[in-house]
This record gives structure tokens, C-alpha cells and sequence, in this order.
């Protein structure tokens, strides 16, 4: 385990490219849990973050699930061979506490936010925003007619600890710890992430967002985000992502459950922009109960291998579930990406539509999982799989596994493989585009249906990350 | 010659097979020339050839725009040399509207960072529209998807009136058009007739050069041109057919 340094030499090595994510000052790091994963590793997260017993508890016990577990490797990718567990950095933090204010920033972690935009948008558009680099929150601010409000939006540790009447009750139920052995790992290491609680009717406006950033190399990001809208209530949360590019793999691996009760409504947004070493592995699900509606916005581009199957269990009945997906496998990486429905109550629908677009060697694939028992009646669910090709050595498979039983539902699917042809690259390129902008206008056409229901500020920031990665795939 | 498009004995082919065979034209600004000649001979290759279409090769030859090679040069790079080709057979473009199609293209002969004047943009676009009777709700359809072969061809023109080549070859754009079209698309072409642009238009058919009237009529065959004259070959070929060329080259 690493000594607790705070002196250690500022150095300032500044690695541009184009890819606006794609640049790393030079940390260092107060706190450290060395590299590779056992117990000790384990016990110092939990030592750092002064946790109750109950928590270390619940770390020992998912890092046995996790060591239990064999890798899910027979029905994705066998890339997930690559990760070596023993060569990943599984905590490293500046500090413990989020400043309130941009100035108490640390300056070289402020200027990295800076070049994302982040502080911009806050003023721009946000509730509230939390920024964290590698492990922990480094800002954490929130409107302040919202906090008199009754609204809580803070990372897990304080979660646990200031509020465990409205947050132990959910964590780890959503997505127990033994759900997939990343869900385990998660359970294990976690460190930042957000834990919001919504009151009763309280209908926030604008967005609260946060920002993962990943700055070290052979390091692993493992937040745990828990939302619970309360009755009636309503909440937009937005997270992105990104990380410079390395040399060797870096693994991101997040849980995320939501609790929309009664009548809420939860908008979940993500645009990750991960470089091309990340494993993107996580696991994200949603409750709704009577009337309410979780609905997941999720745009992957970038990194080396994402599985994320965002999902709705529908409790109650009358509830919603959505998940509007756009994966981009550019040369070299895997989107295996999709979304579950698991329809457990009467009159509750869900809409599934997932676009994909491979490039080059690229590679998408959709695995959904649709679940409507034969005991209820008037469930609906519509599913949608779009995948397009730009040129011939990019693949996409779909596996559409629905199981609806009984008379009284209905299920509604399609699915559709296009193609940009050489012809139609030729005929906008002879109006003067180049490659990149002729590819990217077509993949822009491609996912414009879905991109309009977005909100606006993000559907600007993926054509403007469309655009990047086009550039990017044109030899 | 500087202003004109030059093609010297251009040798090109798909394959193996070669299709343009010692090909010569040159078409000076302000001219409309005229390109007939029977199914199969190279018309439409010879307007591929010259967009830099990757799918031919060029065996040897060279074609000057204004002086400047565009032979071996990216599609993109002729096109904003002011190359401009009515295709045939355009393409669909599903998901990208007409208006945000045109705008990319003129964006793409912008210096980087130029602001870009939309509301001139579409004052300019609404005014082409009208001229071309397109209904202004085509700005908001996607490029060609689902048109008819007349829409698709007005479109073609309308894309050629927004962006102003240099020079324009324009292929078969006639065949798909009714004749109330034929006039109109005409007249658009016309109204863009002047000392700042030349014209390569391939047809089959005399009604059309009735509505662009040509400087030049070439016929061409098996990949070369074989024949040239004024207006009135068009009309000869419309009586005869192209028998007589046959025979002529026969017995040449
Ligand atoms: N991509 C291709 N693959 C194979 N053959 C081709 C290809 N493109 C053109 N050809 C062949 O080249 C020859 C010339 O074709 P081209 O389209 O240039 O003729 P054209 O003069 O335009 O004919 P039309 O009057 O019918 O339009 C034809 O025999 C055609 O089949
Ligand atoms: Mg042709």
C-alpha cells in the first residue's frame, strides 16, 4: 500500500490531441491503494472513507462474489480475458472532501474541468454539478433553492453516512452485489458517484450532472450512483465521461441503480466519450413503481470494449421504462450494448430503440432482454434495433431475446442493418465534403430521430463527438 | 486554356475493361456542349472519371480544369475546384435534409470559422426553390429518399444552382422529367448560362437541347468522340438514329 504522500514533485506534462478528452496533466496523489486487489485493498477504501462496519461488511462480502464469479466471457467477448485485475490501480484520490466552489479547486484538476466545459455548463444550464477525478468528487455544488427543497445530491460516502434512513434502504437492492461480477467488483471497490435523493413532488427543472474524469493510467473508476425520485417527484440527471488515451487498459466499471416511487419521473442521460483502452463495463437499473417512468438516454462512443444493458424493472403498475441507445464502434472497438424489460406489474410499457453504427473493423452488437410473465395483463413493449455499416469489415449482430407470455400483452419488434455505401460517400463527397464530413453527416441522418428527443445541450455535444470520431476513422 | 475544361486523350477503365479510349474534349467558360451517343458508350463514366470516382481506373491522359490537373485528385478537392456533377442516378441520403445537405456542401467551401449566414442561405434557397417549382417543404425531406426520378432530378439542379461550379456535366438529367419539368429545369440551367460557367450536358434526347440550346453537339462512341458539330447534329441524329455513324466509321 502506498504511504500517504502530499509532497510529492508537481509536474506538468501536457499530452494534446484532437479528441477533446484526450489530454492528461500529471497528478499526484495523497491517497493510494496501491496496485492490484485482495482485502487490504479492500479494507483501505473503506479505512480512507472512515465507513460504518456494515459498508466494510458489504465491500468483504462482494469482493468474495467477485473472486467467486467466473468471467461472463462465454456469451460476450473474450477481450475481457485482457483485464488484468492484478495490474489495475483500484483507488487513487487527492482528497476526501468536494470544494464547494470552483477556486478551491486544486489548480491543475480545475484546468482539466476547464478544457471539458464543465464549469461553463454549470453556469449555462445545470442544478448542480460533481466533478470527479479518478476515484473521488473533487466539486460538488448544488443550487441552493434546491437544497432548502429537501433535495440531497452528494457521493455515496456522505450518502451512507449523513442520510442511511433514505439511502441503505435502496443500495445494493436495485442491483444486488452477486448481479455480475463487475456489479460485485463495483460493490467491492466503489468510490464516488452520486447519491440524489428527490422529495416528494419536487420537480427539478434543470439538469444535476456529473462529470467522471479519468486521469491515471492502469487505473480502475468505480463510482456507484443510487437516485431515488420520491412520490410524484421529477429529476434529469446527465453523466459524462471521459479519460486521455493510454497505452494500456483502463477499466471503468460503475453501478447505477434508480428508485423512481409513485408517479416519478427519472431521466438518466449518459455521453461517454471514452478513449480506446477504456473497458467500459457497467451496470445500470431502475425501479418504477405505480405510474412512474425511468427513462435511460445512453450514447457510448469510444472506449475498447463497453457492456452496458441498462434496464427497468416495472414494479408498479401503469409504469414506463425506455431506454433511447446509441452505440458507435469505431476501428478496433466493441459496443455490446442493449437494455432490459422486466415487466412485473400490469398496464406498464417499455420502448426499447437502439442505433448502432459500425466503422471500419468496428464491431456493435444489441442484446436485449424483454420479460413479460404470462400472470399480467396489458403490458406493451415495443423494441427497436437500427444498426449501419460504414463499409464491409464492420459487424453488427442483434439478439433480441423477448419472453411475453400470455394473450392479454403485446410486443412489437424491428430491427434494420443499413449500409453507407461507397456510392453515397461518392456522391456528397462530390458536393465538396471530405470522407470524414460525408460519414459523419450520414451517421448524423442515422441517429437524428433518436438525437431530437435528447436534451438539447447533449444532442450538440454527440454530433460534435460524431464528428471527432468520423474525422478520427478516415485513414 | 485557362478557362476552359480540357481532356487529352483520356484512357480509363473498370476492371480490366477499358471504356474511355483516347477521349479528347474541351468545353471553354460560357459554352453549353452537348454529349450524345448510344447506351453503353462511356457517357456516364467519362463524368465519373472526371469527378475522381475511385471505382476507375485512369491508364493515362489528363484533364485541366482552368489549368489545373484534376485527374488523381479526391472527389471532394475537384468538386471544390468547381466540378459539379448531375447524376444520373443520385444517391439517397436517408436521415439528412436537402437544407442541411446544401449548407454542408457550402460550409465545405468555406474558409474554417467563416460565420455562416443562414437566414441568406435560405433566402437564396426558398428564391432556387421557387424557380425550380419545388415545394419548400422538400428543405425538410431527406435527400433524395423516396423522390420521384423527376424530384430527384430537380434536385440535382437545385443543388448545382446553390453551389455554382465552374463547370457542370450534367447527365440524362432529361430522362425521368415530364415536360412541364423539362422546361423548367431548363430554364434554371439557362439562367446559370453565362462567361463564368461551362456545360457538359449528356442526352439522348433533341427535346432537350430544343430548351439548353448547345454551342457544341459531340457524339460519342465507344469511349471517344466520333462526331462533332453545331446544333443541328442533334436534330440530324434524332431523324437518322446513329446507323450513319456506324457506317462513317466503318468506312473511315
Ligand atoms: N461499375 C461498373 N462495373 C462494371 N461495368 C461498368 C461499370 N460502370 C460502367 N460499366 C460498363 O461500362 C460501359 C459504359 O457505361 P456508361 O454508364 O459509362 O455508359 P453510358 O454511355 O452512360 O450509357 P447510358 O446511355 O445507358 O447511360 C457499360 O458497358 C457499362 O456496363
Ligand atoms: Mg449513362
Amino acid at each position: 500500500m502506498a504511504e500517504i504522500d502530499e509532497n510529492l514533485a508537481q509536474r506538468e506534462a501536457i499530452e494534446v490531441d484532437r479528441s477533446k478528452g484526450d489530454f492528461k496533466y500529471e497528478e499526484s496523489y495523497a491517497f493510494d491503494a496501491g496496485i492490484g486487489l485482495s482485502a487490504g485493498v479492500v479494507d483501505y477504501i473503506s479505512k480512507v472513507k472512515a465507513e460504518e462496519p456494515w459498508i466494510r461488511e458489504f465491500r468483504q462480502k462482494a469482493l468474495k462474489i467477485f473472486d467467486g464469479l467466473p468471467m461472463p466471457t462465454h456469451w460476450a467477448t473474450t477481450d475481457l480475458d485482457n483485464i488484468k485485475f492484478e495490474n489495475i490501480r483500484y483507488y487513487l484520490a487527492k482528497g476526501q472532501k468536494a470544494v464547494r466552489t470552483w477556486e478551491e479547486v486544486p489548480d491543475d484538476v480545475k484546468k482539466t474541468f476547464e478544457r471539458l466545459g464543465i464549469p461553463e455548463s454549470e453556469r449555462k444550464f445545470l442544478a448542480g454539478v460533481e466533478a470527479q477525478f479518478d476515484s473521488e468528487a473533487v466539486y460538488s455544488r448544488m443550487k441552493e433553492e434546491l437544497e432548502k427543497l429537501g433535495v440531497i445530491f452528494c457521493g455515496p460516502t456522505e450518502g451512507l453516512r449523513d442520510h442511511p434512513e433514505i439511502f441503505r434502504k435502496w443500495f445494493g437492492k436495485v442491483i444486488p452485489a452477486g448481479d455480475n461480477k463487475f456489479a460485485a467488483l463495483n460493490s467491492a471497490v466503489f468510490s464516488g458517484g452520486s447519491f440524489i435523493y428527490i422529495p416528494k413532488g419536487v420537480k427539478v427543472a434543470q439538469p444535476l450532472q456529473a462529470y467522471f474524469r479519468i486521469n491515471a493510467e492502469n487505473f480502475g473508476q468505480f463510482e456507484r450512483t443510487l437516485i431515488i425520485a420520491d412520490e410524484g417527484s421529477e429529476v434529469t440527471y446527465m453523466e459524462g465521461c471521459t479519460a486521455p488515451k493510454f497505452e494500456t487498459a483502463t477499466l471503468h466499471s460503475a453501478v447505477v441503480e434508480l428508485v423512481a416511487l409513485k408517479g416519478a419521473k427519472i431521466q438518466y442521460v449518459t455521453v461517454q466519450n471514452w478513449s480506446a483502452n477504456v473497458f467500459n463495463l457497467v451496470t445500470k437499473r431502475g425501479v418504477a413503481e405505480e405510474g412512474a417512468e425511468v427513462r435511460w438516454i445512453d450514447c457510448n462512443i469510444g472506449s475498447r470494449l463497453t457492456m452496458k444493458y441498462p434496464g427497468v424493472v416495472l414494479r408498479g403498475k401503469g409504469a414506463r421504462g425506455e431506454v433511447l441507445s446509441i452505440a458507435l464502434a469505431n476501428d478496433g472497438q466493441h459496443q455490446d450494448t442493449g437494455a432490459k424489460m422486466i415487466h412485473a406489474a400490469d398496464d406498464t410499457t417499455s420502448n426499447i430503440i437502439a442505433k448502432s453504427i459500425s466503422v471500419g473493423s468496428g464491431r456493435s452488437t444489441y442484446r436485449g432482454l424483454v420479460h413479460i410473465p404470462k400472470t399480467l395483463k396489458n403490458c406493451r413493449n415495443n423494441t427497436e434495433c437500427d444498426a449501419l455499416l460504414i463499409n464491409e469489415h464492420s459487424r453488427t449482430d442483434t439478439y433480441p431475446a423477448i419472453s411475453v407470455r400470455g394473450q392479454k400483452n403485446s410486443v412489437q419488434h424491428e430491427a434494420s442493418v443499413s449500409k453507407v455505401s461507397a456510392e453515397q460517400i461518392f456522391y456528397m463527397m462530390q458536393r465538396g465534403l471530405s470522407e470524414g464530413e460525408a460519414m459523419s453527416l450520414a451517421v448524423n441522418g442515422f441517429v437524428n430521430d433518436l438525437v431530437k428527443e435528447f436534451p438539447m445541450e447533449y444532442s450538440v455535444e454527440l454530433k460534435r463527438l460524431i464528428e471527432l470520431q468520423m474525422e478520427g476513422s478516415v485513414g | 486554356m485557362p478557362d476552359s475544361l480540357v481532356i487529352k486523350n483520356l484512357n480509363a477503365s473498370i476492371g480490366e475493361r477499358p471504356i474511355l479510349k483516347d477521349f479528347c474534349l474541351t468545353v471553354p467558360k460560357g459554352e453549353v456542349h452537348a454529349i450524345m451517343g448510344p447506351n453503353g458508350t462511356g457517357k456516364s463514366t467519362l463524368s465519373k472519371v472526371l469527378a475522381g470516382h475511385p471505382d476507375y481506373t485512369v491508364q493515362s491522359g489528363s484533364a485541366l480544369l482552368d489549368g489545373e490537373e484534376i485527374l488523381g485528385l479526391e472527389p471532394d478537392v475537384v468538386a471544390r475546384a468547381g466540378l459539379f456533377l448531375a447524376f444520373q442516378y443520385p444517391s439517397e441520403i436517408p436521415g439528412v435534409t436537402i437544407a442541411n445537405f446544401i449548407r454542408a456542401a457550402i460550409v465545405a467551401r468555406q474558409a474554417k470559422g467563416t460565420p455562416f449566414d443562414a437566414k441568406a442561405y435560405y433566402a437564396e434557397l426558398y428564391a432556387k426553390m421557387d424557380a425550380l417549382k419545388m415545394d419548400r417543404k422538400f428543405t425538410a425531406r431527406f435527400v433524395n429518399e423516396g423522390f420521384s426520378g423527376g424530384e430527384k432530378k430537380r434536385c440535382e439542379i437545385l443543388q448545382l444552382m446553390m453551389l455554382k461550379p465552374k463547370y457542370a456535366v450534367l447527365d440524362e438529367t432529361d430522362s425521368g422529367l415530364d415536360i412541364d419539368a423539362l422546361r423548367i429545369v431548363s430554364e434554371g440551367v439557362n439562367r446559370m448560362r453565362g462567361p463564368d460557367t461551362g456545360f457538359l450536358v449528356i442526352t439522348h434526347y433533341q427535346r432537350l437541347l430544343e430548351y439548353i440550346v448547345p454551342d457544341r453537339v459531340h457524339i460519342m462512341w465507344d469511349g471517344r468522340i466520333v462526331h462533332s458539330g453545331g446544333k443541328e447534329l442533334a436534330l440530324e441524329l434524332e431523324a437518322k438514329g446513329y446507323d450513319w455513324v456506324k457506317t462513317e466509321l466503318a468506312s473511315a
